[in-house]
């Protein structure tokens, strides 16, 4: 059971990965990065039947992490969204050099 | 004093001075939610902020004073902590100071954006101290929440919100590594404790387990970009540019050096029987630093974008220190990271007076002739940049740092000898756009047309004095700052009866 629940969170983690680096769309950026923090709960939940309550104690601060993070994430990019009608990470290059 | 970790009442002691910073914040934050936008109430936040920084730096100052130490736990009482947290109470009471009149000046009047630095200080705070992966997790959050919205601080800019983007998704990004380091160094061992990692990789014999050898690696990429060393760096001169200048000040010096302690106790206590390891990589790690940092260096137009390649070469600099590895790396590494925190507010004090509202005048070009206009900003700059190259007596304490760092490597058992010439020879590239600035200052002329810079604001004539003058007096008398590096390290709690079968193995000890 351990072996496929760690193999299956390397995957969506790897899916996660590759989402970051190929799409260039800052919403679907961002779920990507959502996917990668879940395939590590995967790992965090799988981990502690065999050590323990500390993998799930960790699962509940890196769920509340993530909903911080897209509140503020979410905020940043309709910050951006404001000045440019796009979220599209191809035509966010102001600052480059 | 010794805090036992286990009962609640003194582990809430142990982290009082983190505790008192979290409460003043928090009511500050009432504070200026509590009324209409002003620039009085921006100001007014600002100076309760910059109090409640130096109550905070009392509590640690006397903390340190009186010795407190602690069991093994899931936070770390020793000196290390307190040194950091001293350079980081600095680094933050300086991002204020300038915040303040920057503020004014760029009409951006949220008093919120003090109370962030003051969140994402206690964020600092937590990693420093934290002595297990659940809370480097969760003191490397509460910074990077607070500076993300930092760099975005500025709403009308459109530089600033792009700023605040890339840094958010890469930095997202690199929680995600960071995380999944940590899921498979639990995987690995069955604990998140610093100290019990690295007795359970002696007991168990893990030094070639593989999934401990990828969590490393994970977490080795996720600190990497946090901290922002090549190849991992490519959101830092954007993000430096980007936002304000204050704030990319406080992210050069303060987010930097916060990343870099928990980085250096987590690389020490649960690592340390390691190094075979991670020697290499960080090696390369800093030597590809080091070289494509100051080439790059070298072409930078831009003021902001210079200091920010400089920081990422300070980071290559800086893991020379992590890499040594030994008692002295630990104090080397502190004694940069204060004189590169002096250095940084020193310059970035410089440029938020050079530039113009609307975050003009950031060209080195705006430098030429600064000495004939304003001669003490133009010989503070020319210390601060000497003090980043590492020059004797006119660069300060600048020289000392890199002196301890070399001394370091060079003793280390780990054979640095080669990264420590690297070192020097790319000090001396970087002398290449260090030196430039300082030409462009004193031996252009004034180009015909080009309006003088404001007169300084109170606030920030006040950090620009302060750090320059301290850098310049520590050049002189490097002797009390040392002394204090020395005797401040990661110190595991003394083992007792009932886990001396875990016995904590210490870092390295080595002597010069």
């Amino acid at each position: 059971m351990l072996a496929e629940a760690l193999t299956l969170s390397a995957v969506l983690f790897a899916i996660g990965v590759v989402g970051v680096l190929t799409r260039r769309n800052a919403i679907i950026v961002f779920m990507c990065v959502e996917l990668m923090l879940n395939a590590v709960n995967l790992s965090f939940v799988a981990l502690s039947r065999l050590y323990g309550a500390t993998g799930q104690v960790f699962v509940i601060f890196v769920m509340t992490v993530a909903a911080a993070e897209a509140a503020v994430g979410l905020a940043i990019i309709i910050a951006i969204f404001r000045h440019k009608q796009t979220v599209s990470l191809e035509n966010i290059n102001v600052l480059r050099g | 004093m010794t805090f036992t970790l286990a009962v609640p009442a003194q582990l809430m002691q142990a982290l009082l001075p983190d505790l008192v910073l979290m409460g003043g914040a928090m009511v500050l934050m009432l504070m200026s939610a509590w009324g209409p936008e002003s620039a009085s109430r921006q100001r007014a936040v600002g100076l309760g902020s910059i109090g409640v920084l130096l109550v905070t730096l009392g509590f640690v100052i006397w903390y340190a004073t009186a010795g407190m130490t602690s069991t093994a736990g899931i936070i770390a009482v020793d000196s290390f902590r307190w040194t950091a947290d001293v350079i980081l109470l600095i680094a933050a009471i300086c991002t204020i100071g300038l915040s303040i009149e920057f503020n004014a000046r760029e009409s951006i009047h949220y008093a919120e954006s003090h109370v962030l630095v003051l969140f994402a200080t206690s964020g600092m705070m937590v990693l420093t101290a934290a002595r297990d992966l659940m809370i480097v997790f969760l003191g490397i959050e509460i910074m990077s929440l607070a500076v993300y919205v930092l760099v975005g601080m500025n709403r009308r800019s459109e530089r600033s919100a792009e700023g605040a983007l890339k840094y958010f998704l890469l930095g997202a990004f690199a929680t995600g590594f960071l995380l999944y380091g940590i899921a498979l160094i639990y995987g690995a061992t069955g604990t998140t404790n610093l100290l019990t990692i690295g007795q359970r990789i002696h007991d168990f014999h893990l030094t070639q387990n593989a999934m401990l050898l990828i969590g490393i690696a994970l977490l080795l990429i996720g600190f990497g970009f946090k901290v922002a060393v090549v190849p991992f760096h490519m959101w830092a001169p954007d993000v430096y540019e980007g936002a304000p200048t204050p704030i990319t000040a406080f992210m050069a010096s303060a987010v930097k050096a916060a990343a870099f302690a928990a980085f250096f106790r987590v690389w020490t206590e649960s690592f340390g029987q390691m190094h075979y390891a991670w020697i290499l990589p960080i090696w390369w790690l800093a030597a590809v630093t080091m070289i494509f940092g100051n080439a790059v260096g070298l072409a930078q137009r831009n003021v902001k974008r210079l200091l920010a390649y400089s920081s990422v070469v300070h980071s290559g600099y800086l893991l020379v220190a992590v890499a040594a590895g030994t008692l002295l790396g630990s104090s080397a590494f502190l004694f940069y990271l204060f004189a590169y925190t002096l250095a940084t507010f020193g310059s970035f004090a410089v440029v938020c007076a050079v530039s113009e509202p609307g975050d003009k005048k950031l060209g080195i070009s705006d430098y030429e002739g600064l000495w004939s206009v304003r001669p003490g900003l133009a010989v503070a700059m020319a210390a601060c940049m000497l003090a980043l190259l590492g020059f004797p007596v006119f660069g300060g304490v600048g020289f000392f740092g890199k002196w301890y760092v070399l001394q370091a490597a060079v003793t280390s058992p780990y054979q640095l000898v080669p990264l420590a010439v690297l070192l020097v020879l790319t000090s001396v590239v970087s002398a290449g756009y260090y030196l430039n600035v300082v030409r462009v200052m004193f031996m252009m002329p004034r180009p015909e047309g080009a309006t003088d810079p404001a007169p300084l604001g109170g606030m920030t004539k006040l950090v620009l004095v302060f750090s320059v003058v301290t850098m310049l007096i520590l050049g002189v008398f490097p002797g009390p700052l040392a002394n204090w590096t020395r005797n401040s390290r990661p110190t595991p709690p003394p083992a007792t009866a009932a886990d001396s079968a875990y016995m904590v193995r210490p870092i390295v000890a080595a002597t010069p």
